[in-house]
């Protein structure tokens, strides 16, 4: 008997984290997060994209915090009762693939990933662009320059980003130097901090991170050294800090997806918006930042807009020497395993 | 050298939390209540850490209202599995699920907020020790009194009557009992003071390492903290040693990349825990050997007062 209390309490108390209520007339959109909605990063970012979507009268629905090994369950309970489903994270795509196969007449969307059905599409931001721009900007602004890079999990996204950002810089300052060290986690702020740190005390002075927390932004303004956000704004745990942040607009997306599936004109597709379309973008610039600077980046941000130039469709050299010349196309893009020059630090075995 | 030096101090840094929740563990443990809401009860303790420091600008009083709350939280598992009789283990995992829920809800509105973080307070005389000094005797005043919290657990448990009837019903509640000892007070109280110790490492995120409020910034830490009670074998001093290693090998994971060696961060991450089988393994191995028994024989067993087994 007081083994079933425990149980009771203990249910409940599951229960309560998870929570969930009625349907409603426009079509119902649910949410698999890989962090906390407070993460104050990546998931947060999604987050208010999905309000964004309660304010234009949807009822959505989220689970937070669900691990990308044992995602099944929660995707299945949170498809029951929506008709969209956004998972969020790269590692939600297969578990996505399988659970959208038992609802034919519902919508799923996988962020970052590749694998698609009839009732499944990708999508995805050209993050890298607003890295570049974020980069010239940290570029023109180290004294020493060195630039450390806090990264997250070394994948192809982030490998991706960590290039842009690095020949970004380049273009305020040819010969700087960027240091990368992996902290194997999308979301560990002490350790965040430590690398932060870490690579402080080795000699940069601009910090640019790839993980979700603002632990950087703090451990940067603490050294009195910049910081890049990520994400999201974080110049609220930093302001000294704070030169500017790469930032997802996610429900640029979200609104039109919806609208798509609503109106019926929706079609599984993968699709990688870019800078002109506004799911990626800066925030506000450190009052530091001198005028030539975003000028500089403005130029650049207007070749990307018009069209006429991307990150890495006009040659660069890799780190171990060889030359790239020809455009990558987006598969190329989406399976980059190798650093450009510039970086000091070698790209993890694994 | 200085590198070398830096590596120690973010390993006592990282290692700080590990210590009070391991510290809290093992009086938990060693009266046989096993506590896997350590994650949730750390949660807890950095959130209130944080909410007080933000409204009085005062750490001692976030320490000690970190402490006092994560207490209250550990009552529910003292209530739970000592006067309900329920599953330890079942109770433990709830109270990590509601820790974590209690501290994301109430810290919903926080986002954005920072305070200041301790400062480094370096012990006069000592300090200058070589290596020694700069690692351990130039922090701030909570990594201060976790060396105190060390001896005074360890004293505790080891050196007075309270300690030993702790000990005594971890291993034999029954005998104590029929000696007149009331075995769920003294676990109760061993929760309960284990609890507050746990949310003091909870409390040395927000005051020390990242001065401002995530969802989740403990990180599974309580995790890191349910494998070391194990690894340091119950004992407060082995804890230590057992925190400072743990904490060496999340700064080492960082570190070995400066200096360009390349190691799977799969091997890394897996490190402590592997540490801690291995260690358990070859220990055990050699106290059976002797006939030593290290685990409080009577951990997570529910306690039946006056019933035949």
């Amino acid at each position: 008997m007081r083994k079933l209390i425990s149980i009771i309490i203990s249910t409940t108390l599951t229960m309560l984290l998870v929570g969930g209520s009625a349907w409603a007339a426009k079509p119902s959109v649910g949410f698999i997060y890989v962090g906390p909605v407070g993460d104050g990063g990546w998931t947060h970012a999604h987050d208010l994209g999905r309000k964004a979507l309660e304010e234009a009268g949807h009822k959505t629905y989220f689970v937070e915090s669900v691990p990308e090994g044992s995602s099944e369950g929660q995707i299945l309970k949170i498809a029951r009762k929506s008709d969209i489903i956004f998972t969020t994270s790269f590692g939600f795509m297969d578990p996505t693939l399988k659970v959208s196969k038992k609802f034919p007449d519902k919508v799923f969307l996988h962020c970052s990933g590749f694998k698609q059905s009839k009732n499944m599409g990708n999508y995805f931001g050209r993050m890298y662009q607003a890295k570049y721009l974020a980069a010239i900007i940290a570029g023109g602004m180290s004294k020493k320059g060195r630039i450390g890079i806090v990264g997250s999990q070394p994948i192809p996204e982030i490998i991706r980003h960590i290039n842009a950002i690095t020949l970004g810089a380049q273009q305020s300052n040819p010969n700087i130097e960027v240091e990368v060290l992996w902290i194997n986690s999308w979301f560990d702020p002490a350790k965040e901090s430590d690398a932060a740190q870490a690579l402080i005390d080795n000699g940069a002075d601009v910090i640019v991170t790839m993980a979700d927390s603002p632990a950087t932004v703090q451990t940067s303004k603490k050294n009195g050294v910049y910081a890049i956000g990520n994400d999201t704004d974080m110049a609220i745990y930093g302001k000294e800090a704070h030169l500017t942040a790469a930032v997802w607009n996610w429900d640029v997306y979200y609104l039109a997806a919806v609208k798509a599936v609503e109106n019926g004109t929706w079609k599984s597709s993968a699709d990688w918006w870019g800078l002109d379309s506004g799911i990626v973008g800066l925030t506000s610039f450190h009052p530091d930042v001198p005028q030539s600077l975003i000028v500089q980046m403005n130029r650049e941000k207007g070749r990307i807009l018009s069209g006429t130039m991307d990150v890495f469709d006009h040659g660069f050299t890799k780190r171990d020497g060889t030359r790239v010349t020809k455009a990558l196309n987006d598969g190329e893009m989406l399976g980059m395993m190798y650093y450009v020059k510039g970086i000091i630090s070698k790209i993890p075995s694994g | 050298m200085e590198f070398f030096i830096q590596i120690l101090i973010a390993a006592v840094a990282m290692g700080t939390p590990l210590l009070f929740a391991t510290l809290g563990g093992v009086i938990s443990e060693r009266a046989g209540v096993i506590n896997l809401g350590m994650e949730g009860l750390m949660l807890v303790g950095a959130l209130v850490a944080f909410v007080v420091m933000l409204y009085t600008g005062n750490y001692f009083y976030a320490v000690a209202a970190a402490a006092f709350a994560s207490g209250i939280v550990s009552m529910i598992h003292g209530v739970v599995c000592l006067m309900l009789r329920a599953s330890q283990i079942a109770s433990g995992l709830a109270l990590t699920f509601f820790g974590t829920g209690l501290s994301g809800l109430f810290g919903d509105k926080l986002m954005g907020e920072t305070v200041e973080p301790l400062s480094r307070i370096p012990i006069p005389g000592l300090h200058t020790i070589p290596v020694l000094g700069p690692v351990l005797f130039n922090q701030d005043v909570i990594v201060y009194f976790s060396y105190l919290c060390v001896a005074l657990s360890w004293w505790l448990l080891f050196k007075t009557r309270i300690g030993l009837n702790i000990r005594s019903i971890g291993e034999a509640p029954e005998v104590c009992d029929s000696l007149g000892l009331s075995v769920l007070s003294y676990r109760f109280f061993a929760v309960v003071g284990g609890g507050m110790l746990i949310g003091i490492g909870g409390a040395y995120f927000p005051l020390a390492l990242t001065p401002f409020w995530v969802d989740g910034i403990t990180a599974g830490r309580g995790w890191i903290a349910v494998a070391l009670v194990i690894f340091a074998f119950w004992d407060p001093l082995k804890a230590l040693g057992g925190a400072y290693l743990f904490g060496l090998a999340l700064a080492l994971e960082l570190r070995l990349q400066i200096l360009g060696i390349d190691m799977s961060p799969y091997f890394l991450k897996m490190l402590p825990y592997v540490l801690t089988i291995l260690v358990l393994t070859l220990v055990t191995i050699r106290n059976n050997r002797r006939g030593i028994q290290v685990m409080p024989a009577a951990l997570g067993k529910v306690f039946f007062r006056g019933e035949k087994h």
